[in-house]
C-alpha cells in the first residue's frame, strides 16, 4: 500500500498508476482532469504514470467561476 | 455618416466573433436554473467557469458542465485562487484539457484581501502559456509596463480591473483606464471584476472598452433575472453611446436653446 494524497486528503492505495487510482476512487468515467505533484498528468498520460509514496495528486471537475 | 448597424459592430477576442460584449460568471446563483435564466437573459456570450477538486463520491462536475453545455455559449475557463505561474500554468493546462479549449482567463493572485494580480507572475505565466498555443485572457491592472509585457508574450486582450473582484464599486480608476484605451486604441480590453451596477458597465462602455466581465453584481442581486437585462440593456446602451460619439465636455453652460430670436421685453417701471 502507498501513503499518498489526494485532494489534501490522505490516502492508502494499492493502486500502481495514476489510472489505476482513478478507478479505485470511482471516478470511471468523470469528467476529470489530474496533476501529480503540482504537474499536469494528461489523460493518456495516466496509465504510464507510476505512483510513489509520498505522492500528491489533484483531481478535478467544472465548477462554477467568475 | 459611418456604418453604426449592430452587424458591423462585433467583439473579437482571438478572432472569435461576437455579438455580445458581456461576459457572465457563472458562480454564487441562488440555483442552477436561475444561472440557466441570468445567463439567457444577460445576453452573455461567454461564461466563465473554474476547476476545483471532484469528489468521487459525489461528482457535481459533470451536473455544471451538462448545464454549461445547455447555455450554447463560448466557455472561458479560469485560473482563480492561483497565487503563482506554476499553479495557474498547471491550472490551464488541465482546463484545456477539461474544457477542450484554448481560451484561458489567466489570474495570478498576489493578496487575499484584495485579489489584486500578482503582475510578476501573471506576465511569467502568460509568457509560458502563450508559447503554448494558450490564447490568454490576462486579468490585470491599468499597469502599461505590465500590459506591454503581456502583450509581447502574446497575449491579444487586456482585462484590467475596475475594482477589486466582488467589490461592485465599479471603476475605481477613471483616469487610468482612460489613459489604457488610449494608449492600446486598437487592442481589446474588458473591464474585469469590480463591476457593481449597470451603470459602472455602461460607463465602461462609454469609455471605448471593448467589452465587460462580471459576475457578483448578477449573481448577487435580490433578482439575478431582472439584474442580467439591466446589465445587457446598460451595455448595448453605452456601447452605442461611444459609437455615436459623446459630445464634449465644457466648464461652463452653454444654452441649448437659440440665443438669436430671444424675445426682449421690456417692462414699464410704473
Amino acid at each position: 500500500m502507498l501513503k499518498i494524497t489526494v485532494n489534501g486528503n490522505p490516502l492508502d492505495s494499492s493502486a500502481k498508476t495514476l489510472a489505476e487510482l482513478c478507478l479505485e476512487l470511482d471516478y470511471g468515467k468523470a469528467k476529470i482532469a489530474t496533476a501529480l505533484n503540482g504537474d499536469f498528468i494528461a489523460k493518456e498520460q495516466r496509465v504510464e504514470t507510476v505512483l510513489q509514496e509520498q505522492d500528491s495528486i489533484e483531481i478535478v471537475a467544472p465548477r462554477q467561476g467568475g | 455618416m459611418p456604418d453604426l448597424t449592430k452587424a458591423n459592430d462585433k467583439f473579437s477576442p482571438y478572432g472569435r466573433e461576437l455579438d455580445s460584449r458581456l461576459l457572465l460568471g457563472t458562480a454564487m446563483y441562488p440555483s442552477p436554473d436561475i444561472l440557466r435564466q441570468s445567463v439567457e437573459a444577460s445576453q452573455a456570450g461567454i461564461v466563465t467557469v473554474s476547476l476545483r477538486r471532484e469528489s468521487a463520491r459525489k461528482q457535481t462536475g459533470q451536473g455544471f458542465w451538462d448545464l454549461v453545455k445547455k447555455l450554447g455559449v463560448d466557455v472561458l475557463p479560469n485560473t482563480a485562487g492561483c497565487h503563482t505561474a506554476k499553479e495557474a500554468i498547471t491550472t490551464a493546462l488541465m482546463a484545456r484539457e477539461l474544457f477542450d479549449t484554448k481560451w484561458i482567463k489567466l489570474e495570478v493572485i498576489a493578496n487575499d484581501d484584495t485579489l489584486q494580480p500578482d503582475l510578476f507572475g501573471l506576465v511569467e505565466a502568460a509568457r509560458e502559456l502563450c508559447s503554448q498555443g494558450f490564447e490568454v485572457f490576462p486579468y490585470t491592472t491599468e499597469d502599461l509596463g505590465a500590459a506591454d509585457r503581456l502583450l509581447e508574450a502574446g497575449c491579444e486582450i487586456l482585462m484590467p480591473w475596475g475594482a477589486p473582484i466582488g467589490s461592485g464599486r465599479g471603476l475605481n480608476n477613471i483616469f487610468a483606464l482612460e489613459t489604457m484605451r488610449n494608449y492600446y486604441p486598437e487592442i481589446p480590453l474588458v473591464i474585469d471584476a469590480g463591476i457593481g451596477a449597470p451603470s459602472h458597465a455602461a460607463l465602461a462602455m462609454e469609455m471605448g472598452y471593448d467589452a465587460v466581465l462580471l459576475n457578483t453584481a448578477v449573481a448577487k442581486a435580490a433578482a439575478p433575472v431582472v439584474m442580467a437585462q439591466a446589465f445587457a440593456i446598460a451595455i448595448d446602451a453605452g456601447r452605442k453611446a461611444r459609437r455615436a460619439g459623446l459630445m464634449e465636455q465644457r466648464d461652463m453652460a452653454s444654452p441649448s436653446s437659440p440665443v438669436v430670436g430671444t424675445p426682449s421685453f421690456h417692462f414699464s417701471e410704473s
